[in-house]
């Protein structure tokens, strides 16, 4: 990336998004990736500048895709849920899904048409297990409303939420392997590798997980 | 020809003229060079008229085509001889502009049957030193493609750094991509389509049959007849015109609003704001182009439709393509819908093509590709900056 003054400069990841930071230490540099729900195209030129990757996007928002499209990205209007379909097998070695599986329709169908896309997926997810969602509806018995969550139950965009041992089962019974998976603390610090689901379960905020097709 | 004072008359003529002489340089191509068309015909002697903006650089890898459209022509960015009208394209391409003719060589050639020095039905027919009237082989969307690949060949350009255009330049452009795919480097698509769809070859057929009911189109042949069937050209450019614009920014525009008077005339003079604008739009449209060049031209995009050259699957137009590709359509088109758009971003995406997609949201309907849409040039501008930064440039 070239500034106004001609000083190559690299694009940072915004501050609130460490999950893309975490994505991009997964992607390995020179891959074909495609970024499924790819906001502005903050992570796609990220990853471009640092990792030299040659990407592409899907974005809902004509506002996310016009910010894109205008910095020089590949970048199309689209959605998960139906958008997907019109690629064909193996046409990406990753395909990102990063904060958007609890947004859409059907999570199990988009995951298989990520695997089916892409040799392998990245998947970053808010857990609904984490301590303060469920203190909060032990204690007011109401749907949580958190930093990271800010939306009530009536206009919230996220429609199926998961915890990340739901996210786990949906893995195995989707057949893919996890072949990492790291899960974020609320201060966005990596949790123990060693420390058990639960525990993961219980104070990771969110969770990043690579998954690759069995065979 | 005697000068004559009659200013209608005297564009007229020089219309004529164009259709041989144009005003703008042309590249000209005899029975060595001739051009084989889809129909079987092989067309020669014949000619191509064009305009270049800017400087081919050393390494000849600045070169951008621009396509125009149904009624454009290769004044893009310069004043149109016949009418005095500024480029049509002026907010896209000139100094500064998204496509910026200080960095590239911009082509741009009138197409293939049209009427402003390439040749068309309203050329003289070497054969019989008259006009070729319907006698003109029809032509595709694939033909002026052929043409302009000539042009590039005879401008010494080894590929184009990029082709660009809008409505039946769009289609061109696709053309481009698919048939010359080494040729192009990047390519925009706008407001366009793979195929004509039946409703618009519905509106191209009634724009052809106002043409062909005025009597003094004389089964084409007005020019020798000394006619000109401008009555039914102006309604064909009338119910054209209702179709690149929306019902919202007509109703924005005109509303009900009374033409120059206060109530309504209870008769058939142009009582609203929009009959009055439509009958300008038809009257000076038949000053500045030829009856049979719009037979020609509507045919060329009613016949167009990439994906059925390419045993229907659109996909396979583009198989193992490098270009990149910037698809753009915008929200209030109705006659080259998004989901058009849509259908080549789908096929360009299964054939794993580089491509970016843009609905813009305007509500001026089709022709909104033409007008100041700030949105779609900055989109333009992101785009062009790093196929640029690709190429090198």
């Amino acid at each position: 990336m070239l500034d106004a003054s001609g000083i190559s400069k690299i694009p940072t990841v915004p501050e609130a998004r460490v999950d893309l930071a975490v994505v991009a230490e997964l992607v390995p540099a020179g891959v074909r990736l495609l970024d499924v729900g790819c906001g502005d195209g903050s992570l796609l030129e990220y990853l471009a500048a640092v990792k030299g990757i040659d990407g592409r996007g899907i974005e809902l928002s004509q506002k996310g895709v016009n910010a894109g499209v205008a910095r020089g990205l590949s970048v199309i209007q689209g959605d998960a849920d139906t958008d997907l379909a019109t690629y064909p097998d193996g046409a990406f070695d990753y395909v990102v899904l990063s904060q958007t599986i609890q947004a859409t329709t059907h999570p199990r169908r988009v995951l298989e048409q990520l695997l089916r896309i892409g040799r392998r997926a990245v998947v970053s997810l808010p857990n609904f297990g984490h301590w303060r969602i469920r203190w909060q509806f032990l204690l007011f018995g109401r749907m949580p409303v958190t930093e990271d969550l800010p939306y009530s139950w009536y206009d919230t965009p996220n429609i199926h939420f998961c915890t990340i041992r739901d996210f786990v089962e949906l893995a195995k019974e989707i057949d893919a392997d996890i072949e990492k998976a790291i899960a974020l603390d609320a201060w966005g610090r990596k949790l123990s590798f060693n420390a058990p689901w639960w525990f993961w379960n219980l104070f990771g905020e969110q969770a990043v997980f690579v998954l690759k097709r069995k065979g | 020809m005697q000068p004559t004072e009659d200013p209608v008359r005297e564009a007229e003529t020089s219309r004529h003229r164009q259709a041989d002489q144009p005003s703008s340089l042309v590249a000209r191509f005899g029975p060595e060079a001739p051009l084989m068309l889809d129909c079987g015909v092989t067309l020669a002697p014949w000619q191509i008229a064009y305009q270049t903006y800017g400087t081919l650089n050393a390494d000849r890898s600045n070169a951008v085509l621009i396509c125009h459209a149904l009624t454009g022509d290769q004044y893009v960015a310069s004043t149109h001889p016949v009418t005095g009208k500024p480029g049509w394209w002026e907010l896209v391409v000139g100094p500064g502009k998204p496509i910026d003719t200080d960095r590239f060589f911009v082509v741009c050639a009138n197409v293939l049957g049209g009427c402003m020095g390439t040749t068309g039905p309203a050329s003289t027919n070497p054969a019989t030193g008259r006009a070729w009237g319907l006698d003109f082989p029809v032509v595709t969307v694939a033909d002026m493609v052929r043409s302009q690949a000539a042009l590039i060949d005879h401008l010494g350009i080894p590929d184009l750094f990029l082709v660009a255009g809008g409505s039946m330049g769009g289609m061109q452009v696709l053309q481009w991509a698919s048939a010359q795919a080494k040729r192009v480097f990047a390519a925009l698509p706008i407001a366009t389509g793979a195929r004509h769809s039946s409703q618009n070859i519905a509106f191209d057929e009634v724009g052809r049959q106002a043409v062909m009911a005025d009597p003094d189109w004389r089964d084409g042949h007005y020019l020798s007849a000394g006619t000109s069937p401008k009555k039914g050209l102006a309604v064909a450019r009338m119910a054209a015109h209702i179709t690149y614009m929306s019902e919202s920014s007509l109703h924005q525009k005109f509303g009900r609003k009374l033409q120059d008077r206060e109530t309504l005339g209870f008769g058939f003079d142009s009582d609203f704001q929009i009959e009055s604008y439509l009958r300008h739009q038809g009257s000076s449209f038949v000053e500045r182009f030829d009856a049979n060049s719009y037979l020609y031209v509507t045919r060329a995009m009613d016949y167009f439709d990439l994906a059925a050259e390419h045993g229907g699957v659109l996909a396979h137009a583009f198989q193992g393509t490098a270009t990149r590709f910037c698809v753009m359509s915008f929200t209030s088109d109705w006659l080259f819908p998004t989901a058009d758009s849509r259908t080549i971003v789908h096929a360009l995406n299964a054939a794993g093509a580089r491509v970016s997609f843009a609905e813009i949201v305007a509500d001026r309907g089709h022709d909104s590709f033409l007008l100041d849409e700030p949105e779609m040039h900055q989109i333009l501008a992101g785009f062009i900056a790093s196929a640029a930064r690709a190429r090198g440039l």
